[in-house]
């Protein structure tokens, strides 16, 4: 009898998750349908984003392409800083006090809230990159990448040490015995037979900058436009949403909802993908 | 022989450079910590607990007069404690239950159903959350309220239990329960005589974690608790957080100092956190 319940509870418990998933998908379409049903498909493609009362016109595309722009630069340039930690953490220095240090250092650099990256970003970084002649003031795609470069170097670090960590010894070992260096085993041998898992720990981290909000909405600049460059000033998903959230009502509401749904299609298809690569390949 | 220099050379190269960018990526961390705690140490005092946040015109003249800006952020601890809190009962007995679930029955196609979308959840940007709970909660209640900041926070927290639940379960040996069951135990209390206590290392450290990432929380906040300037303990109304405040005082110029000052206070509680959680975590391990 207990034994039921339990099992019941346990069970009652998985549903909920998927209830709480189906939801928000629910309530986002429902959301989202009268700017799909005023626009169409168009939504997505449009640059425009006016709300004049009489004519507003909403469309996503200028903040789809800043949040893809900002979110792949911030993979590229956290790549060299997060594979060299991964490598220092899972390979190079396996099990030393270092490595132990740099790692939890790391993982505290994941606990730092974002709003804390906005304002340091806000206040440190970008000083530095007007000083640096990058922009006038300093605000745009650039300093928000750098920032959350930064932010994303945890999650890549983390779970591609794991993947270094998980390859055989026994073929590092040949590679040794026939007399290759340890650089020549890291990346000859190593690399290649973690690279699944490494790329889908890339593909992770993308999925997180992507949905980052306040850090970028503090840094981005805040312009409704299509940035043309990488110092541009832009929006993203998150910021727009961020910022026009609160006073938004009606179509723009709905609109601001569309984007949220084509936020969350977009992290959820990252994810998917990034966990059908390490099941396919998990060694 | 020149070969071998050259690979010898490399291979002494990529050490450098592996060392190299490591060293660089630790001088965030501490340039943050560093820049906030010098920044934000002034403003640390005994109103900084117990008064609410001043106006921006009490704000101006202190600062206009060299003093540090009066009152505190005690609206946003109250918030803050209350919304976790909330949060964390809500979230944690059904992440605990789901962890069991998929740890029981690893190979079902309803678990691996439940654990993707779990892991797609975990995925979700927090501001996502954020307009979910907006037209779920606070449309229907007709306002803001730190309930509906509870549930957006309980949202993001209970995938991250669940994870931590199933592979602190999955970590432990079969021989555990099976030794259980072959005393004659029932299945109920072997799950919460035997399994449930030997993990309760990793469980309460995962609760930690997810505690500590979402305790910084903003965009979901900036959509359901919306933000209050007195302490609020009806759960039923707008209520602030340390978080909101820090967002509120960017946005004020005369309150520069007090955004450093609750910065350092959100850095020290989450950076506690996680060191207590990594702790627990290093005494439990088997």
């Amino acid at each position: 009898m207990k034994d039921k319940v339990v099992k019941i509870l346990t069970f009652i418990a998985a549903v909920i998750i998927l209830i709480i998933c189906g939801g928000m998908v629910y309530s986002l379409v429902t959301g989202a349908v009268p700017a799909f049903e005023k626009f169409g498909v168009d939504f997505i493609f449009k640059k425009d984003w006016q709300y004049t009362p009489d004519n507003e016109q909403y469309g996503a595309l200028p903040f789809i392409v800043g949040t893809l722009i900002t979110a792949f630069l911030a993979v590229i340039i956290s790549f060299p800083f997060s594979m060299a930690v991964s490598l220092f953490v899972g390979e190079y220095f396996k099990d030393t006090k270092v490595a132990a240090f740099l790692g939890t250092a790391t993982e505290l650099l994941a606990g730092i809230p974002s709003i804390v990256y906005g304002l340091w970003g806000f206040y440190v970084l970008r000083p530095i990159m007007v000083g640096m002649g990058l922009s006038e003031q300093g605000f745009g795609i650039m300093t928000s990448s750098v920032v959350l470069a930064i932010m994303i170097i945890p999650y890549a670090a983390s779970l591609s040490s794991e993947f270094i960590r998980m390859v055989p010894n026994d073929i590092k070992e040949g590679a040794y015995s026939l007399g290759a260096t340890k650089y020549e085993v890291v990346f000859h041998v190593i690399l290649p037979a973690a690279a699944s898992g490494i790329s889908s720990s890339y593909i992770l981290s993308l999925g997180r900058a992507l949905g980052e909000t306040m850090a970028v909405t503090m840094l981005i600049g805040n312009t409704n436009t299509l940035p043309t460059s990488l110092t541009d000033t832009a929006n993203t998903m998150a910021s727009i949403i961020a910022n026009q959230f609160g006073e938004a009502a009606g179509l723009k509401l709905s609109a601001l909802i569309a984007i949220g749904l084509l936020l969350f299609l977009i992290t959820a298809l990252i994810n998917f993908i990034a966990k059908m690569i390490i099941k396919k390949y998990a060694i | 022989m020149n070969k071998l220099k050259y690979r010898s050379w490399k291979n002494k190269f990529g050490v450098f450079i592996i060392c190299f960018f490591s060293l660089l990526t630790a001088i965030p961390l501490f340039a943050i910590i560093i820049k906030v705690f010098v920044k934000g140490i002034r403003q640390i005092n005994f109103d900084f607990f117990t008064k609410t946040t001043p106006d921006t015109f009490d704000a101006m003249l202190a600062v206009n007069n060299g003093e540090v800006i009066p009152g505190g952020v005690a609206n946003g601890i109250v918030g803050t404690l209350l919304m976790v809190l909330m949060a964390a009962v809500v979230a944690v007995p059904p992440g605990i239950l789901c962890g069991i679930y998929l740890s029981e029955n690893k190979k079902g196609r309803f678990s691996s159903i439940v654990r993707f979308v779990s892991d797609i959840l975990q995925g979700t940007p927090s501001i996502v959350i954020g307009i979910v709970v907006y037209a779920f909660i606070v449309v229907p209640m007709k306002g803001y309220s730190a309930v509906a900041g509870a549930i957006s926070l309980a949202i993001m927290m209970l995938p991250l239990i669940v994870r931590s639940t199933e592979e602190s379960l999955n970590m432990l040996p079969s021989s555990l329960k099976e030794a259980g069951l072959a005393l004659g135990a029932s299945y109920s209390s072997v799950v919460f005589k035997v399994l449930l206590p030997s993990a309760f290392g990793g469980i309460f450290t995962g609760i930690l974690l997810a505690v500590s990432r979402v305790i910084g929380e903003t965009a979901p906040l900036m959509l359901t608790a919306l933000g209050s300037s007195m302490v609020q303990w009806n759960v039923l109304r707008p209520s602030s957080s340390i978080s909101l405040l820090i967002w509120e005082c960017y946005n004020d110029p005369n309150m520069q100092s007090m955004i450093w000052s609750a910065s350092l206070f959100l850095l020290f509680v989450v950076l506690l956190l996680n060191f207590i959680a990594k702790r627990i975590s290093l005494k439990w391990r088997m």
